[in-house]
Order: structure tokens, then C-alpha cells, then sequence
């Protein structure tokens, strides 16, 4: 694509388009980046998506963002880059903030704060579903299961006992006891023990220094 | 300065979800109610609402937060705190760690993230299912009072997408989850 005012605000618009028809999650928007970029404008490949998606997963942020700075940057550069970002958040940003002026006002009548405290447990059922859909399709190794038991009893003893501690370092240690799994050569009786135990033990001490 | 708390707070956030919005919650519920900026209740509605919304989940959020704690201003600084840091890992990645994703160390990090993350998500709707159920739940000296409109929601809401998923094969959407919980709170609240 050449480097012209009109590709730029091709690319933003395309994205804007493309984060107006996005309801919930990253997941539901790929669908409609392969119709749009794939199959209508020729932007990108099916290889190259299932690339982006691959390095979307792997890297932090969501989806819609991650493969509208990749697409952008591919086809016009760090200003592409730009145009495609800024359009694909430019939508939710408009209608969200819109909301937010008269949302509390909403909530003095009677009737949609009931419908509140009805979305409150369907949301929660939600997030409950929703992490339990991205367990199912885990690859459950030893590792998998011991990092996801002992982080799991860390969370309810942290909200149960009311203790103040980041999920980041659990996130961060998760990361490291990831990388060590690496680092360690695996004994092919006991495949990737060492770091199991390590976790846990880690874990341990970071409940204790709580 | 709220305006680079804002920012700062959600670019935290922004760099350490990994896997989507959903992964975004509990880290935006630990930050966010522990600054007092939102009540969990709060936090819960702008979900509610973020799912009936265009775009994408975290954004949603990132505005929200940011435009009730300090206006319009705020909300362009939370929104460019959350997207900042996927921007420049992405920018990266394209430019320079070409094959990035391939990476044994990138891989083996993930292998260790991702089920904290899944443990985090199904940890944080496990409370706050108990919340919901139990007003008081985890206030000790209080006795709880129990709620069995929100379980009756709930169990509709798991049973709903179960059956969902057997019969079509595909995923429920959470708009009809939200607009069901909507009208049962209307009618179940109100009677």
C-alpha cells in the first residue's frame, strides 16, 4: 500500500468500522477481521491472521488491539499503526464515555437498578463460564494443573482473608516457574517434576510473607 | 494527579493481561476497588455494560473507569494507558522479534501464565458468585443475608449456556446473557 492521506484513513476507517461490530471478547472480532481483511480488502492472508493471532496470544493486551497495530504496521508502517489502533478503540471509547455521563442518574430508578443487581449475578456466572471455557481447552500437563490449583486456592484465601496482594505477582510467578520449566532438562519418567515442586513451595512462601 | 494515576494504573493493567478481557478482571478489580475509585457492585454493572457494548471488553473498561474518576480527560488517559502497551510490545514484534511467538522462552513463560490466568478468572467468579448469593459473605462478624434471586440467575445463566453449547455446538452469546439477566432482575427484584 503506497503512503498516501487516503490509505491512512482507508485503514482507520476499515478498523472503526471493524470496532463497531465487535460485541464481548477478541474472539468474536476475528471472525469479522477475516471477512473484512482477508476477504474483502486483500489486506492480509489466512496464514498471516492465524500468525497474528498466534502473537496476539503470546503478548499483552487484547486481541482486537494487538492485530490492529500488527495489520496496520504491516501495510503503512508505525503511522498506520497509529490510524488502525486509534480507529479500532475510537468506537467503544465514544459510545462508553457517553454512557458514563447519565449512567448513575439511570440507576435511581427502581427498576433498572433491579435489572442491575440481575446482570450482577449473570455476569458473575459469566466470568465463571468464560474461565472455565479457556481451562477446557488448555493443554493440561502437570505443570498446567499444579500452577492452576495453587493459584486458585492463593485467590479465594486472598478475597476470603481480605489480603492485600497483586494478582501481577502471581502472573510474574507463573511466568518464572514457565521459563524455568524450560531451562530444566525433563527426566522422561517424571516429565517437568522439578518445576512443580519449586512452584509450590514458592507459592507457599509468598502466602507465608502475606 | 488522577490523570497519571489513571494512566499508570491501567497501563499496569494493559501489560499483564494476557488471553483476552476476561484475564483483564481481576486485576482491574484488585487495583481498581483497592484504590476506592468503584465499589465491586460498580465494577460488576460497567461488565454488564461493557458486554453489551461494542469493542473490545478491556477498552470499555479502561473508559469507564476512567471517565467516572476524572472526566473526559480521564477517560482518554485510562483508554491510552490500556492500549499503550500492547501497541508498543506489537510495534516490536512486527519490527524487530520477528519470529517472536516461536520463541522457547516466550513459549515456556506462556505455559506458566496461562493457567495463573485461568485460576485467576474462575477464582474471581467464584467470589463473586458467593457475594452475590451471600450480602456479607466474607464480613465475618455480620451474619449473611441470602439472596436467592441472584442463584436462581446464576443457575439459569450455567444451565442456559450448557444446554446451549450441547444442542448448538458453539458458544452462547454473553449479550443474551446480560439482556436475560437484566429482565429476570426487573421481574424477580420488582415482585
Amino acid at each position: 500500500m503506497e503512503k498516501t492521506f487516503k490509505n491512512y484513513l482507508n485503514l482507520f476507517w476499515t478498523w472503526f468500522k471493524i470496532g463497531i461490530c465487535t460485541f464481548g471478547g477478541g474472539y468474536a472480532m476475528i471472525a469479522i477481521i477475516q471477512e473484512r481483511l482477508v476477504e474483502k480488502k486483500k489486506w492480509t492472508t489466512d496464514e498471516e491472521l492465524s500468525k497474528i493471532i498466534a502473537v496476539a496470544e503470546s503478548t499483552p493486551g487484547p486481541i482486537a488491539i494487538n492485530s490492529a497495530t500488527y495489520i496496520g504496521y504491516k501495510l503503512l508502517g508505525v503511522l498506520g499503526s497509529v490510524c488502525a489502533t486509534f480507529g479500532v478503540v475510537l468506537p467503544s471509547f465514544i459510545v462508553i464515555f457517553v454512557i458514563s455521563l447519565f449512567f448513575d442518574n439511570l440507576l435511581e430508578y427502581t427498576l433498572i437498578a433491579n435489572a442491575f443487581k440481575g446482570i450482577q449475578a449473570a455476569v458473575a456466572a459469566l466470568i465463571l463460564i468464560a474461565g472455565c471455557r479457556m481451562f477446557k481447552k488448555a493443554k493440561k500437563d502437570a505443570l498446567c494443573i499444579t500452577v492452576f490449583v495453587a493459584v486458585l486456592a492463593a485467590t479465594v484465601a486472598i478475597k476470603v482473608f481480605g489480603v492485600n496482594f497483586s494478582s501481577l505477582f502471581l502472573i510474574l510467578g507463573g511466568a518464572v516457574v514457565g521459563i524455568f520449566s524450560v531451562l530444566v532438562p525433563r527426566k522422561k519418567t517424571e516429565p517437568s517434576s522439578p518445576p512443580d515442586e519449586s512452584n509450590e513451595t514458592d507459592d507457599e512462601s509468598q502466602e507465608v510473607r502475606k | 494527579m488522577i490523570y497519571l494515576q489513571l494512566f499508570w494504573t491501567f497501563f499496569k493493567i494493559g501489560l499483564f493481561t494476557f488471553g483476552g478481557g476476561y484475564a483483564m478482571i481481576p486485576l482491574i478489580s484488585q487495583e481498581v476497588v483497592g484504590l476506592n475509585w468503584l465499589t465491586e457492585a460498580q465494577l460488576i454493572n460497567y461488565i454488564g455494560i461493557s458486554e453489551a457494548t461494542p469493542g473490545p471488553f478491556a477498552i470499555n473498561i479502561a473508559t469507564f473507569v476512567g471517565a467516572t474518576q476524572g472526566g473526559f480527560l480521564g477517560a482518554v488517559c485510562s483508554t491510552l494507558g490500556v492500549v499503550l502497551p500492547s501497541f508498543i510490545v506489537i510495534l516490536l514484534v512486527a519490527s524487530i522479534f520477528r519470529h517472536f511467538e516461536e520463541n522457547k522462552f516466550v513459549k515456556g513463560a506462556l505455559r506458566g501464565i496461562n493457567p495463573v490466568v485461568y485460576a485467576l478468572i474462575i477464582g474471581t467468579g467464584v467470589v463473586l458468585l458467593v457475594k452475590n448469593f451471600w450480602t456479607n459473605a466474607f464480613d465475618f462478624s455480620a451474619t449473611p443475608d441470602f439472596d436467592y434471586i441472584s442463584l436462581i440467575i446464576a443457575a439459569v445463566v450455567v444451565a442456559g449456556s450448557l444446554v446451549f453449547k450441547k444442542v448448538k455446538g458453539k458458544n452462547l452469546s454473553a449479550i443474551w446473557i446480560i439482556v436475560f439477566g437484566a429482565v429476570a432482575g426487573m421481574v424477580l427484584y420488582s415482585i
